[in-house]
């Protein structure tokens, strides 16, 4: 269907010739060709839309009750969990679902990182999503301060302090975000400040991100361009209701930890009031920040720790700059594909000993896997891309598609 | 090939969020004493008689040092107690209030609106009463812990005599579960340190659950609300999710 001719009669069509938001939407949601193989990993970039809009909602029900002072923030909370109607759901769901949005965008972003969908010319897609990510970030890591217990507070204390590491200017920096000498009823009030403008700066990108996005349309799981309109289908009804029942099995994951778990993903400590007197035995982040928080503590060196944590989230701007190999889906790539599985489990271990006391064997592992970490970016990745052979790529999305059921039919490779 | 590689995608998927879970569970060397609560499980109640046991025990034992600020008088309901009840047993404890009309602070009988009484005016009229440790507010107590209940059981139960040639500090006693297994509270209960109304035998091991109880309701208690709304909610979603699924295969059906 041609777009610019407008058949839409009536009210609507009245509309639409001033203000085109009915060809946007049926451009966009509905005609929008999109290519026929994309599997399942293409669902998150539209969950984590659907989780940044449950956050915001459920985050500005809790703001009408949270009071962002120091001598009532915890018991505020606590009144949302006890006195307010179904409060303590809200406050759950928002809980959880930072949680649930980290883990989709980290789904999100291994997927790209599989497929190379960070290359040409989806680089600023790309690099959009990175600010997305280090938005996702200073929002997730205010949020937790809030509730003003234990982790909140010497969390807050433990990150902030990372500012003083830097030469001269580190002790400035710290007592600017603090605004005071140390974390208090200022430092409260301006991350709940923070807290509630980001998501919407979040949105904004969000907005470029798709804008980006919709310029060439996804990627796929060849990596191959769309060739023809025989390699493409509307996007409705065919990825809105895959995209449904995406949510579908998303939510039920979601509302079993809301509903059965719901403090299973947090630390019993967040449960005392913050208490500047008395450090908790082992701090914590929440567990999204566990694999950059061990990058840090590998480091005997302050400064360098604090450079690394940072460098690990701002090397992905570099990726399609790293990463120069012509063809972009992995499946093609017998070597990146190793690497990057490589990556994967690495990225689990970095995690996994975020969580551990920084001694002892803990802290070779976590030397060991940053490492990797950023050999895998700045070393394998351009190696790769000049030395690693492929093989011959199918024609077009539909010659894949085509291959593929072939071989699951006869067992036998139409290709060969 | 294909079928089977993202068989394994979805476990390894399952394992990233799992695996580093598992490592703050694993962290506790001793282990706890775990019960059967009745609260545990998607399905799990609160049994109202544990919990009326527990508050009976909580005011005649544990009040004496601590508070449970976050409940009200008026939360009481939620365990069984008759609005007559409550009003004579909030009756029961004094809450300064005011100013007056007359500029003075005067002292009142405490209503069913008003949150429990502590037992001291402040942290360090507490501190001072107690050789200098604090005694915490316990209605989060259960939450506030790792292990939750089978934590706060075991502790109750883990009063020992100080093992041999173990450096014990002045005025702190001996416990198995506590951290550093050094702690300040005294064993607080005993055999038939209270008289169950409801004719229980009131040993030290029912005691402690029943106090238990009582306290994991007021850390959760929304937990019977939350525990039924999410059957329900997980029921609706997992009918809506195979209908969707249906609707998905028929409407791609066409494409083959």
């Amino acid at each position: 269907m041609n777009n610019q001719e407008n058949k839409q009669t009536g009210i609507t069509g009245w509309i639409d010739k001033r203000l085109p938001v009915f060809t946007f939407i049926n451009h966009n949601l509905r005609d929008y060709p999109t290519p026929k193989n994309l599997n399942y990993f293409w669902n998150f970039g539209s969950l984590a839309g659907i989780t940044l809009v449950i956050m915001i909602v459920t985050g500005i029900l809790l703001a009408m009750q949270y009071t962002a002072n120091t001598d009532i923030a915890f018991d505020s909370v606590e009144r949302i969990m006890r006195d307010v109607n179904n409060g303590w759901l809200l406050r759950y769901i928002h809980m959880n679902g930072a949680s649930m949005f980290f883990i989709i965008v980290y789904i999100h972003i291994f997927r790209g990182l599989y497929y190379g969908s960070y290359k040409y010319p989806r680089e600023i897609l790309w690099m959009l999503g990175v600010v997305i990510l280090l938005l996702m970030m200073a929002t997730a890591f205010m949020g937790y301060v809030l509730p003003w217990g234990q982790m909140s507070f010497w969390g807050a204390t433990v990150i902030t302090n990372l500012f003083s590491a830097f030469p001269v200017i580190g002790d400035y920096i710290v007592t600017f975000l603090w605004g005071g000498f140390s974390v208090d009823n200022p430092t409260l009030s301006r991350f709940f400040v923070l807290h509630y403008l980001l998501p919407f700066a979040i949105v904004g990108v969000v907005a470029l991100h798709l804008v980006a996005l919709h310029q060439f349309g996804s990627n796929n799981p060849t990596g191959l361009d769309v060739k023809s309109s025989g390699d493409t289908i509307p996007f409705h009804p065919y990825y809105t209701v895959k995209d449904y029942f995406g949510l579908g099995v998303f939510l039920i994951i979601y509302a079993a930890l809301v509903f059965f778990a719901p403090n299973f993903l947090g630390h019993p400590d967040n449960y005392i009031p913050a208490n500047p007197l008395q450090t908790p035995a082992h701090i914590v982040p929440e567990w999204y920040f566990l694999p950059f928080y061990a990058i840090l503590r590998a480091v005997p060196d302050k400064l360098t720790g604090v450079l690394l944590m940072f460098a690990a989230v701002l090397v992905l701007f570099l990726l399609p700059w790293l990463d120069k190999h012509k063809v972009r889906s992995a499946t093609f790539r017998p070597f990146y594909k190793q690497f990057y599985w490589l990556f994967f489990i690495n990225a689990i271990v970095l995690g996994w000993v975020g969580a551990m006391p920084a001694e002892g064997v803990y802290v070779l592992i976590a030397r060991i896997a940053s490492v990797y970490y950023f050999s895998f970016f700045l070393i394998i990745m351009p190696l790769l891309s000049r030395f690693e052979k492929v093989g011959e790529l199918p024609s077009s999305i539909s010659a894949a598609v085509l291959s593929k059921k072939f071989d699951k039919d006869t067992n036998e490779s139409y290709a060969k | 090939m294909k079928v089977m590689q993202s068989k394994l995608h979805i476990i390894v998927l399952l394992l990233t969020i799992l695996f580093p879970l598992s490592v703050f569970s694993a962290g506790d060397k001793v282990d706890l004493m775990e019960q059967k609560w009745p609260f545990n499980g998607i399905f799990g109640r609160f049994d109202n008689t544990a919990l009326q046991r527990g508050f009976k025990v909580y005011r005649e034992v544990c009040a004496a040092c601590h508070g449970i600020r976050h409940v009200s008088y008026r939360d009481l309901k939620d365990i069984g107690f008759s609005s007559d009840e409550i009003k004579s047993i909030a009756g029961e404890y004094e809450i300064k209030d005011g100013p007056n009309d007359e500029g003075e602070m005067f002292q009142r009988e405490a209503l069913p609106s008003d949150k429990f009484v502590g037992p001291y005016e402040n942290d360090n009229v507490a501190r001072v009463a107690n050789n200098g440790a604090y005694p915490p507010d316990l209605s989060l107590i259960v939450k506030a812990r790792a292990g939750g209940a089978d934590y706060l059981y075991s502790l109750l139960n883990g009063y020992k005599e100080y093992p041999e040639d173990y450096e014990a500090s002045e005025g702190m006693y001996y416990n198995t579960f506590y951290p550093g297994n050094q702690i300040a509270m005294p064993s607080p209960i005993e055999d038939d340190i209270v008289e169950y109304d409801d004719g229980t035998e009131a040993t030290h091991t029912q005691i402690a659950k029943d106090v238990t109880a009582f306290l994991a309701w007021t850390a959760e208690p929304e937990l019977e609300e939350r525990k039924s709304l999410g059957v329900k909610t997980l029921f609706f979603l997992a009918l809506i999710t195979i209908m969707l699924l249906g609707v998905k295969r028929k409407v791609w059906k066409d494409l083959d």
